[in-house]
């Protein structure tokens, strides 16, 4: 059942916590050299299923594999092609940034010239030499993240493992840390990362599985899950809120069914095509009525993921900040 | 963070430039992690307030404040209040070995290492080993504090060591209830709690501080079967802080205070020993 280049692999992965079923038969294998999302909300499984693969948790049934390895059997040499930058932050607060890769590179059993060069490396490449002999406890979130992330890479893992790795971080860090991310599969490291944020499964990912309540729910690229959640479909955004009506009349005209929002000026349609596009185009300039926009849309993957579930991405359980810690109070 | 394209932009390819992990051996693991927590001490010293100030002040206290009232025929109180405190202070060993632990499990820093191929006892032996440092350095501390109070050590160097050995191999058996704590409770908070209301009574119940010839019977009987009472027995022979001989009709324990204080250390750490690990194991299985 091996398929042949898969960097990671699992088959019906089950984990149960007394009654509760976190993950519930998960399959999924991951192309060396790729991205692999696992895109859903809170409480749906994916870090229980991040901490199966990485050794941490004993799956209840099912297997699975990481660089070819299974990860209950050969979990040493697991842990030895992996790393793992899980979502809580995995750093020595009281340690430096140097201290907490060296300490890593020590524990790896890499020779101490290594290590500290390794480190060094790291620190440049994350951009925190600066801040190398100050106490991780007065980085900031963003400086944390990318320490974790380079204390994941000292051994430099074939397969990295990231839970959640942009949750909490400002726009610009998460647009840096995607930079760094991508430059790794560059290089020909396999990613593996969970995210509640479809942008960044759309940004980042060859292949996503949407998960939900522990059950894979869609599998594709990117792409074509939003083409499953329907055609593309067309929007017009009118200038003048007195013409609003006149013009939704023009489209209805061309296409039938029409869904108007008075407030936004906005009128949204089932595309047919860029035919339609430039027929209402043209009858709208006919009748002197001026736009701000017009155009195709294709489904966002909010949109995919609304179809998919029948509720939106974040708002499932409003008081747990985490998949961990849903699932810790149910331990 | 501008610079982490620049590594690639100059052609070398990441993997290429770093060995693979091979494996390292528990001493390296274990000599890595005792120093991470050494730093711990380094960069947080109140951390050590527990073995120095805190045993002083009772130095303090009970020499002075109830010192004035507790006799000790044939011995200064002070004299013989020492080892009672030196005994303590490793007791307490079980409460740094409960605490640090705890601490690492309820952050995501035992994940990591978790995650890395490390023998899952490396952190446990680890923290054990810097613990008995933090509480050595407390039983130092007790002693240059003890030379200046009119403390000292009788019975030649010989004997010394041998009273510090034995405070060393007692510790060794308070890691186990510390690992046993400080994997089976959620929180510092709880640590904290708890076994300042077990150990902490539990060391004052015993001639650490008083007598117990003049204790009512049940609670002379407690007192002398106490493991902390052959330690400090053992350690005032020893030493020779002990004033007059011991009452004929104490109990067998202290009848033969080295022996007993041996069999009790190695006899708890027998006993804790197996459910310390397992407590841990289960702890860090999920």
């Amino acid at each position: 059942m091996t398929t042949s280049g898969a960097a990671i692999e699992a088959v019906d992965l089950v984990k149960t916590f007394g009654d509760f079923t976190a993950v519930d038969g998960v399959s999924f294998s991951v192309p060396k050299g790729t991205v692999f999302s696992m895109l859903g909300p809170n409480g749906a499984g994916k870090t229980t299923t991040v901490r199966m693969m990485t050794t941490l948790s004993r799956p209840t049934s099912g297997t699975a594999r990481v660089a070819g390895l299974d990860v209950v059997r050969d979990a040493d040499a697991v842990r030895r092609r992996m790393g793992l930058t899980a979502q809580s932050a995995t750093v020595d607060e009281l340690l430096t940034g140097r201290e907490n890769l060296r300490l890593v590179g020590d524990l790896y059993g890499l020779d101490r010239r290594t290590v500290r060069r390794v480190a060094d490396e790291l620190l440049e490449r994350f951009s925190l030499t600066d801040a190398a002999t100050k106490v991780v406890k007065e980085y900031s979130g963003g400086m944390r993240r990318r320490l974790d992330l380079a204390a994941s890479l000292v051994a430099t893992p074939p397969v990295l493992f990231l839970d959640e790795p942009t949750t909490g971080l400002d726009p610009r860090s998460r647009v840096e840390l995607w930079g760094v991310l991508r430059d790794l599969v560059r290089e020909g490291t396999t990613l593996f990362l969970t995210t509640q944020y479809l942008d960044e499964a759309d940004q980042l990912a060859d292949r996503i599985v949407v998960v939900d309540h522990g059950r894979v729910i869609a599998d594709g690229t990117p792409l074509e899950l939003k083409d499953r959640s329907g055609a593309a479909s067309l929007v017009v955004a009118v200038s003048r809120p007195a013409e609003v009506e006149r013009a939704a009349e023009i489209v209805r005209g061309e296409v039938g069914e029409i869904h108007l929002d008075r407030d936004a000026r906005r009128i949204t349609a089932p595309a047919e095509g860029v035919g339609a596009l430039t027929r209402i185009a043209a009858r709208l300039d006919e009748a002197g009525i001026d736009l701000d926009d017009i155009g195709l849309q294709r489904p966002s993957l909010d949109d995919v993921f609304l179809t998919l579930t029948g509720h939106r991405a974040e708002s499932e359980a409003p008081g747990a900040t985490s998949d961990a810690s849903a699932e810790e109070a149910l331990r | 963070m501008t610079a982490p394209t620049t590594t690639t932009a100059a052609g070398r390819p990441f993997h290429a430039e770093h060995p693979s992990a091979a494996g390292t051996s528990p001493v390296r693991q274990i000599s890595a992690l005792v120093r991470r927590n050494l730093t711990h001490i380094k960069r947080q010293p109140e951390m050590l307030t527990d073995v120095t100030i805190q045993p002083v002040m009772f130095v303090l206290l009970f020499a002075f404040v109830f010192g004035g009232s507790i006799v000790v025929p044939g011995v200064d109180y002070k004299e013989w209040l020492l080892p009672g405190i030196m005994a303590q202070t490793m007791t307490f060993s079980a409460f740094i070995v409960a605490i640090g632990l705890n601490t690492d499990l309820g952050k995501g820093i035992v994940d990591r290492f978790r995650s890395l191929p490390i023998g899952r006892s490396s952190v446990v032996v680890a923290r054990s080993v810097s613990s008995l440092i933090h509480s050595m350095i407390g039983i130092v501390v007790m002693s240059v504090t003890g030379l200046f109070v009119g403390w000292g050590i009788h019975h030649g160097v010989l004997r010394g060591l041998a009273g510090y050995g034995l405070l060393l191999l007692f510790g060794f058996a308070m890691i186990w209830v510390g690992i046993l704590f400080g994997s089976a409770l959620r929180s510092v908070e709880a640590v904290q709690g708890v076994m300042f209301t077990t150990v902490f009574p539990i060391t004052f119940l015993s001639n650490a501080f008083a007598r117990t010839d003049v204790m009512p019977d049940w609670l002379r009987f407690l007192a002398e079967w106490n493991p902390i009472s052959s330690l400090v027995q053992a350690l005032r022979e020893l030493w020779g802080n002990d004033g007059i001989p011991l009452p004929a009709d104490s109990a067998l324990p202290l009848q033969h205070p080295v022996l007993t204080t041996v069999i009790w250390s190695v006899g708890l750490s027998a006993v804790l020993a197996p459910l310390a690990v397992r407590s841990f194991v289960n702890r860090t299985r999920d």
